[in-house]
């Protein structure tokens, strides 16, 4: 959450639950305004599902014919409270959809090919269609909503998080495949884990070492005017500070 | 002299930047074959076609935040609040979306749209229908307003904020629609007005009316009384732009007059006024003669009933009753 990197077509994490919905509507919008053959693919907890940005965005999404797929990372929880606890639903999430006419699909987010296929599917449908898809992935999160609840016990118990760990996590299972299959060996997937690590760390050590901004620099990047020293930032008064 | 209306000025503005760049867009509920409900946007559909006048449902959130998303590519939405006050329903893509994002993003990301629609009260349109949210959003760092009092204001400053780079919401006035004046044609060159400039509708001597909106009609109402029964000069001082906000005029006229009195038609608790008074009182304080005085809307929501509604807004006789208490 919160970065940010437009020139990699990533338009930013968005800290309010579902606030992101109608943004990446814009962008499916801008594209199709621009005859650019392309997708948004906006993504949301299964939390978001119960805000009303999202049924807003569903609507135009369906009625504007936007190439967009939503996709749900449905990980059970929204921090504390369960799906079971928060939603009302008939038999998954992403099955709303049909109230607003738009396709939708239920993936195995632990099966990354069937993840890669349906996700595909979806984004041909928005480039070739310009419609859009509600794509729910099923997951399971090993650590807290945030680092409050890493190591909460109330809402769910040790043994729910081992069975996910045992039985159902993606990168183990993807692990097992390529192995079984002879495209990875238990070292060079070790290797590929240890060089992680090492990019990890280096980058928390970058970040670490990196400079704290400045107080000076808290009234960045708040006006592109005055950021640029436009003309226009030169008339009137922008900040009231003392 | 060419007179045309606020809502046809603002309509000349939306044509002229619709022919300059194609990334304009007209953006809102009932604008396009309705015309605009207030017919702000008449004829624009018709002219531009459907990719450039778009119908929305009533689903401010949703529009709204595809506006700001489709901004982020560089498309310039300009979209319509049929009322302002219907701001409460987009919120969080008002202030979270619309201001914070090039913040958040580290200044990678500028958002281009304009807010505009109808912001007063007077109308006799009740309380969750007459909200005038200027001061509330140009408490956001990160968002422009402005309130343009005249036909040529509001085009001149509408211009301005579609080409600006940053979030302009425009707090125009229903009552203030009909309203006909001088407004430059377009034959004479491209008319714009830069945020943050305020413009002195009248020069006086005596004391310094201060004001946004249609409260500077009421000023000039106003200043006319003084004038003629009490033989007070009153400055009328337009704003025009809240933030940006042009301090300076502001100064400049009560170090002249030594008196002001603030006309809002926001309500008095963190008002624009409220803003304006603390940078008079920190700015010119060695040059009043009096306490600043305020002339705000009645602090309760807006009375339906049409027999006070108009003694609850800021009006003349108001205005020349708390000028009289310093003068």
């Amino acid at each position: 959450m919160h970065f940010f990197a437009p020139d990699k077509n990533f338009w930013g994490g968005h800290g309010i639950v579902a606030g992101q919905t109608p943004l990446g509507l814009g962008l499916g919008y801008g594209l199709k305004y621009k005859g650019l053959k392309g997708a948004a693919l906006c993504f949301m907890g299964d939390g978001a599902v119960n805000q009303g940005a999202f049924h807003e965005s569903l609507n135009i999404a369906a009625l504007f014919d936007i190439p967009i797929v939503y996709i749900i990372e449905n990980n059970g929880y929204s921090m504390g409270t369960s799906q079971a606890r928060s939603s009302a639903f008939k038999d998954c999430l992403a099955q709303r959809a049909e109230g607003y006419d738009i396709d939708w699909d239920l993936a195995n987010g632990s099966d990354l090919y069937e993840v890669r296929a349906k996700v595909n599917i979806a984004m041909e449908r928005a480039r070739n269609e310009s419609r859009p898809t509600v794509l729910e992935i099923q997951t399971y999160r090993y650590q807290g909503h945030s680092i409050a609840d890493s190591a909460h016990k109330k809402y769910r118990s040790p043994e729910e998080i081992q069975s996910y760990k045992d039985n159902h996590d993606p990168l183990n299972l993807w692990r097992q495949r390529l192995i079984q299959e002879n495209l990875l060996t238990e070292e060079s997937a070790k290797k590929i884990d240890t060089e992680g690590k090492l990019e990890a760390d280096s980058a928390v050590k970058f970040a670490e070492e990196s400079p704290a901004p400045t107080v000076e620099s808290i009234t960045e990047d708040v006006y592109w005017e005055t950021d640029n020293t436009t003309e226009a930032s030169k008339i009137g008064r922008y900040f009231f500070n003392d | 002299m060419r007179e045309i209306e606020y809502r046809d000025a603002l309509n000349e503005a939306f044509d002229e930047e619709l022919a300059r760049d194609e990334n304009v867009v007209i953006m809102g509920e009932e604008v396009a074959q309705y015309n605009g409900a207030y017919k702000v946007t008449k004829g624009l559909w018709e002219k531009w076609g459907d990719k450039r006048v778009v119908d929305t449902p009533i689903s401010e959130a949703g529009f709204i935040g595809m506006g700001i998303g489709a901004s982020m590519l560089g498309i310039r939405p300009v979209m319509e609040l049929m009322f302002w006050s219907f701001h409460s329903v987009a919120f969080d893509q008002l202030v979270n979306n619309a201001a914070c994002c090039r913040y958040m993003s580290g200044g990678l990301i500028n958002v281009p749209i304009v807010m505009r629609g109808p912001a007063n009260g007077g109308t006799n349109v009740g309380a969750t229908h007459s909200h005038t949210p200027e001061g509330l959003f140009a408490a956001f760092p990160g968002l422009k307003v402005c309130s343009p009092a005249t036909p040529a204001d509001a085009k001149g400053l509408m211009k301005t904020a579609i080409r600006d780079n940053d979030p302009v919401y425009v707090m125009e006035n229903t009552t203030l629609y009909g309203m006909k004046a001088h407004v430059p044609d377009p034959a004479d060159g491209d008319f714009t007005i830069p945020l943050g400039k305020a413009d002195i509708k009248r020069v006086g001597s005596d004391i310094s009316l201060i004001a946004h909106g249609a409260s500077v009609l009421r000023c000039l109402e106003a200043a006319k009384i003084l004038q003629n029964e009490h033989g007070i000069n009153a400055e009328v001082v337009d704003l025009r732009s809240i933030r940006p906000l042009d301090q300076d005029a502001i100064i400049d006229s009560v170090k002249k007059t030594n008196k002001a009195v603030l006309v809002d038609e926001s309500k008095p608790f963190c008002g624009v006024s409220a803003q304006i008074a603390t940078l008079i009182q920190e700015y010119a304080f060695d040059y009043l003669d009096a306490p600043i005085k305020r002339v705000c809307t009645i602090d309760a929501p807006a009375i339906y009933s049409p027999y006070v509604e108009a003694d609850q807004l800021p009006n003349a006789a108001r205005i020349v009753k708390q000028v009289l208490t310093i003068a």
